[in-house]
């Protein structure tokens, strides 16, 4: 088949365009990839020739009992913040909804804004409003007649609540304008209907609202999902940004990144550290499906 | 007409309940700001009494002088400024340029090429973070830019994005058009598409640059000294700083210096900001 020269200089024009994302894939991506997979199976510190070591990295990392409780840690903080900031995210979404609420735009403003803010100032600033002796927040706990509690320290059961706290005031903004923007979007007539019936408000909200918007509300999942696993910068600055001990109190605030942190770049076990990364790849991957095939399936049943 | 009356009473109540339960999640959502602030204008011997300091204090000059004497502030704020510009503008104009291949030109492997960029969107960023950093300390890229802005300067989400704009508002009509007048088949790109994608490329430019501006794993690893350190790097080293990192005013205050330009052109342009960082989940 010949193929004519204008058509050459077309392919020619849509190569030149789409090499630069796939030259930068393949340096920075498709090769850190594969390069970490090898890795995984080596001994190195950073310098020298890496020792091929098998599955070495793997089985220490399976019988630390370090890698159980930052998975533990992750899986905690991730489900706890997702319960409030789903639900809450709603619930702001489903008020802003109603016709009482006139300035829709300044309240969707308000509960954005700390999704603007730069992680580490904001984990700075909770980290003094929760001081022990002089914070802010144990100064109001005394004085409705309250303990003051040992946030960062006693046992380290309060790190992961301040975490989830802090994680959630940062992200149910964002939770709340996706819901919203999916209310906007359901059929008025709908309602209309509903109300003629006779359907009470919350009837409307349980059979038409929630219904309709759950595959915008797994969608929010999947995507905090990815994210939210590789937790690093609240923990890392709450615990002390990279000062003393790992995680904070009895690690209480040790997650999986900051683990891959510790280990590849303060101790320097680059195997081990990439054995870290592989094992989250796999667990990301597996729920992802996982919740795809939800996704999936929420699709075919509605149309 | 008592029926009536009664519904527009219960009505009044739902009213007034849910603009209170807003306005008291309002307060909540800015307390810890306000705190910030209040706190940048008090010295550590204040902060640190009890009851802590509620109202503005005297002492912000002060403070901010201390921030200047122990950090290089104005220099890290334009670090910031230069690492999350130069990956915006790259990040624009080289997924616009593959966004517009993907969705008009036809050519050998565009499925496969397509399907390969749509992958790599799932791709957890801490898999490639070591080798990452062992490609940028070959490349003697410690403490340079360029270890930031080269790998982010095109991304999977960008180009699938411009993608679906060029597809759906520009009409290929146009482009066949203007290469009759006799426009190269390179410029048509410049001429006339990109005053078209105006605002995908808008909505991109905020998806790229707040999260960079306010990016720390990455930076962390590679910028060492101070001068070149970005601003999150910086306030994490003041906090370190065995002298000034229990200055609570001091910290705060530059806690503040670093928020203040965000916050502010957020507030300026709220709406197109929210729709902007939001746009790839809610169209995606």
């Amino acid at each position: 088949m010949k193929i004519p020269r204008n058509q050459i200089g077309k392919y020619a024009t849509a190569y030149v365009y789409v090499a630069p994302f796939f030259l930068l894939f393949l340096v920075f991506g498709l090769f850190p990839i594969l390069y970490s997979l090898f890795l995984s199976f080596t001994y190195w510190k950073g310098f020298g020739k890496p020792v091929f070591v098998a599955f070495d990295n793997y089985k220490a990392l399976f019988q630390d009992q370090t890698f159980y409780k930052a998975l533990y840690n992750t899986a905690f903080i991730w489900i706890v913040a997702h319960l409030i900031i789903l639900p809450g995210g709603f619930i702001i979404a489903y008020l802003l909804n109603t016709e009482y609420v006139t300035r829709k735009n300044f309240f969707q403003a308000v509960f954005f804004t700390p999704l603007v803010t730069s992680t580490i100032a904001v984990s700075l600033v909770f980290s003094i409003l929760f001081g022990e002796q002089f914070g802010v927040l144990n100064f109001f706990l005394e004085r409705i007649g309250l303990q003051p509690v040992p946030w960062f320290h006693g046992d380290g059961r309060w790190i992961k609540p301040v975490i989830i706290l802090l994680f959630s005031w940062r992200w149910i903004g964002w939770n709340m304008v996706i819901y919203f923007a999916g209310m906007q979007g359901i059929d008025n007539e709908l309602y209309e209907c509903a109300a003629v019936e006779g359907a009470n408000k919350l009837q409307i909200l349980g059979r038409i609202t929630v219904p309709l918007m759950k595959p915008v509300i797994l969608y929010t999942l999947v995507l905090s999902f990815i994210g939210g696993i590789q937790i690093f910068d609240e923990p890392f600055i709450l615990t002390g940004g990279g000062a003393g001990y790992m995680g904070g109190t009895n690690q209480a605030g040790l997650t999986l990144a900051v683990q891959l942190y510790e280990i590849g770049f303060r101790t320097g076990n680059m195997g081990t550290a990439s054995a870290l990364a592989y094992t989250l790849m796999a667990i990301i991957g597996a729920l992802s499906a996982f919740s795809i095939r939800m996704f999936a399936g929420q699709r075919r049943t509605r149309t | 007409m008592t029926g009536h009356r009664r519904h527009w009473a219960g009505s009044m109540v739902t009213r007034t309940t849910i603009l209170i339960a807003l306005g008291v999640l309002a307060v909540l959502t800015f307390f810890p700001f306000y705190i910030m602030v209040i706190e940048a204008t008090h010295t550590s011997k204040e902060i640190l009494t009890t009851p802590p300091p509620l109202g503005p204090g005297v002492h912000a000059m002060d403070n901010y002088s201390s921030v200047i004497k122990v950090i290089p502030f104005w220099r890290n704020f334009a670090n910031s400024v230069i690492i999350s510009g130069s990956i915006t503008v790259l990040t624009l104009f080289f997924c616009s340029l593959g966004g517009y291949a993907f969705a008009v030109y036809q050519f050998p492997l565009k499925r496969f090429l397509f399907a390969t960029l749509l992958g790599t969107m799932m791709l957890p960023w801490l898999v490639n973070l070591i080798p990452w950093f062992i490609i940028v300390t070959r490349l003697h890229w410690l403490n340079s830019f360029l270890s930031l802005i080269i790998p982010s300067a095109v991304n999977a989400f960008g180009v699938f994005w411009m993608r679906q704009y060029v597809t759906s508002h520009v009409p290929l009509e146009l482009l066949d058009a203007a290469r009759i007048d006799g426009c190269p088949e390179g410029l048509i790109f410049f001429r006339i598409v990109v005053p078209i994608i105006g605002p995908a490329l808008a909505a991109l430019a905020i998806m790229n640059f707040l999260p960079n501006w306010n990016s720390f794993f990455y930076p962390l690893l590679v910028l060492v000294k101070k001068q070149v350190m970005t601003l999150p790097l910086v306030l994490n080293l003041l906090r370190g700083d065995p002298y000034r990192g229990m200055d609570y005013g001091v910290l705060m205050t530059a806690t503040t210096m670093a928020l203040a330009p965000v916050m502010i052109v957020f507030w300026l342009a709220a709406r197109r900001f929210i729709s902007g960082m939001t746009a790839g989940a809610i169209k995606g």
